[in-house]
């Protein structure tokens, strides 16, 4: 079965009330083909998994402009000063959690772990009403796994059997994303055919790919 | 000399040779053009790659970017990798030294630079990643804000980023050390009195016997 697809057809899986996963940092990194055509189509009232909202004109910050989200789960807003007024007049929900922690939630999701146990954010409003363990001695913050319906992952290069490459600091949250999510499309800058990834060269094996379109 | 070229030339002097290093947007970022003679550090940048390096040529690329979202490039020798990869790296105690702004700081080594409650809520990036995990937390800033107030304090009143995880704060008028037992004086810029200090400072601070005047030139 071939993994190419359509954009169109790639986006049937996006539905409205889902969770989704989108790669990128500040726009870089993200998949701006599947956002643009998800703008167009306009599916409403999705979770937004994401480092930022980037920028009003650029990457998920399109989103936050169409009023696609209704929830964003994001370690970082001020890029984007859409996401803070839909925050203030109550329209988005914004989940602010710091970058290290919600990359190592979204890694767990994928790595089939309940949680993990981090110290950063004790002693401060990102700890309230979750549970802090001690271990030897030490405490930590139990910060539970982020898992999606879908993720939208920016790469440079995939083959045919969804291996992928990624490039520079487009790398950022999409192989963690890669392996959270039931469903995951990639835009590929290039398609190449089996073969042609040295296998010692794949950042996100094949197996995690479910469909790919051409970026 | 202004007050951000005195604050980054003084904070360039805490580098060590082959420091693994993170700075924060602005001020921060600026200690990186005021490296000593002879010290060569690895800049971090969150967004997941060592060996950041200003922009070299005219041409950008759109794929390499610094935790401000600005282009940059990469030395000879740098290395790329995922998020999870970034933040293991800085909770993990490989970055020895994090240089960050602040909102507000105190005399217990609190640090609040994410969010005014209701004003301004740009979220915490990694920054609380960074003052969790790094070897050593320096805090550079303007002394007071731009209308004078102090936001050196006893106690913050801003949601905090990391409790009790400041180990230095460099300033255009001091440096600070914070201790178990408080503020202790360590330098004062040139020019600038300890009164001068105390003026605009509302924390309890300790003049250090052997205190002297920043070598910045």
């Amino acid at each position: 079965m071939s993994k190419i697809t359509t954009i169109e057809q790639a986006l049937e899986f996006v539905q409205e009330n889902m969770t989704v996963m989108i790669g990128g940092f500040l726009g870089a990194g993200t998949p701006e083909r599947l956002i643009d055509a998800l703008v167009n189509k306009g599916t409403k009232n999705l979770t937004c998994i994401a480092n930022d909202t980037a920028m009003p004109d650029k990457g998920i910050g399109k989103l936050v402009v169409s009023r696609q989200l209704k929830k964003a789960v994001v370690s970082h807003i001020g890029t984007n000063p859409e996401t803070g007024r839909q925050m203030n007049t109550g329209e988005l929900e914004v989940e602010l959690i710091p970058q290290g922690t919600l990359a190592e939630q979204i890694r767990a999701g994928g790595a089939g772990l309940g949680g993990i146990l981090t110290p950063t954010g004790l002693g401060t409003i990102v700890a309230e009403g979750k549970e802090v363990i001690t271990v030897d001695g030490r405490e930590f913050l139990l910060e539970k796994s982020l898992k999606a319906d879908v993720a939208l992952i920016k790469a440079h290069t995939a083959d045919t059997a969804g291996n992928l490459i990624f490039y520079r600091s487009a790398r950022n949250f999409n192989p963690l994303m890669a392996m959270a999510a039931k469903v995951v499309i990639v835009e590929a800058e290039n398609i190449v055919e089996k073969g042609q990834i040295d296998p010692d060269q794949v950042m996100t094996p094949g197996i995690f790919v479910d469909w790919i379109i051409k970026g | 000399m202004d007050a951000k070229t005195i604050i980054a030339k003084r904070v360039a002097q805490e580098f060590e040779d082959g420091y693994v290093v993170n700075l924060g947007i602005g001020i921060p970022t600026l200690a990186a053009d005021f490296l000593p003679t002879g010290i060569s550090v690895i800049l971090q940048s969150e967004n997941g790659f060592l060996g950041l390096a200003p922009l070299d040529g005219p041409v950008a690329d759109v794929d390499l970017v610094n935790a401000g979202g600005k282009a940059v490039s990469i030395i000879p020798g740098g290395a790329v990798f995922d998020s999870a990869m970034s933040f293991a790296i800085i909770r993990g105690g490989h970055v020895d030294m994090t240089v960050l702004g602040a909102l507000e700081v105190d005399q217990e080594g609190n640090l609040a630079n994410w969010m005014v409650p209701g004003k301004l809520v740009p979220g915490m990036g990694g920054a609380m990643d960074l003052v969790s995990g790094a070897k050593k937390v320096i805090v550079a800033m303007e002394h007071t804000t731009k209308d004078g107030s102090p936001k050196i304090l006893k106690k913050c009143t801003l949601p905090l980023t990391g409790k009790g995880v400041v180990n230095f704060i460099i300033t255009n008028l001091c440096v600070f050390e914070v201790t178990p037992a408080g503020l202790l004086l360590l330098e004062i810029a040139p020019g600038v009195t300890v009164d001068e200090v105390r003026t605009n400072t509302v924390a309890e601070f300790v003049i250090k016997p052997q205190m002297c005047t920043m070598p910045i030139v």
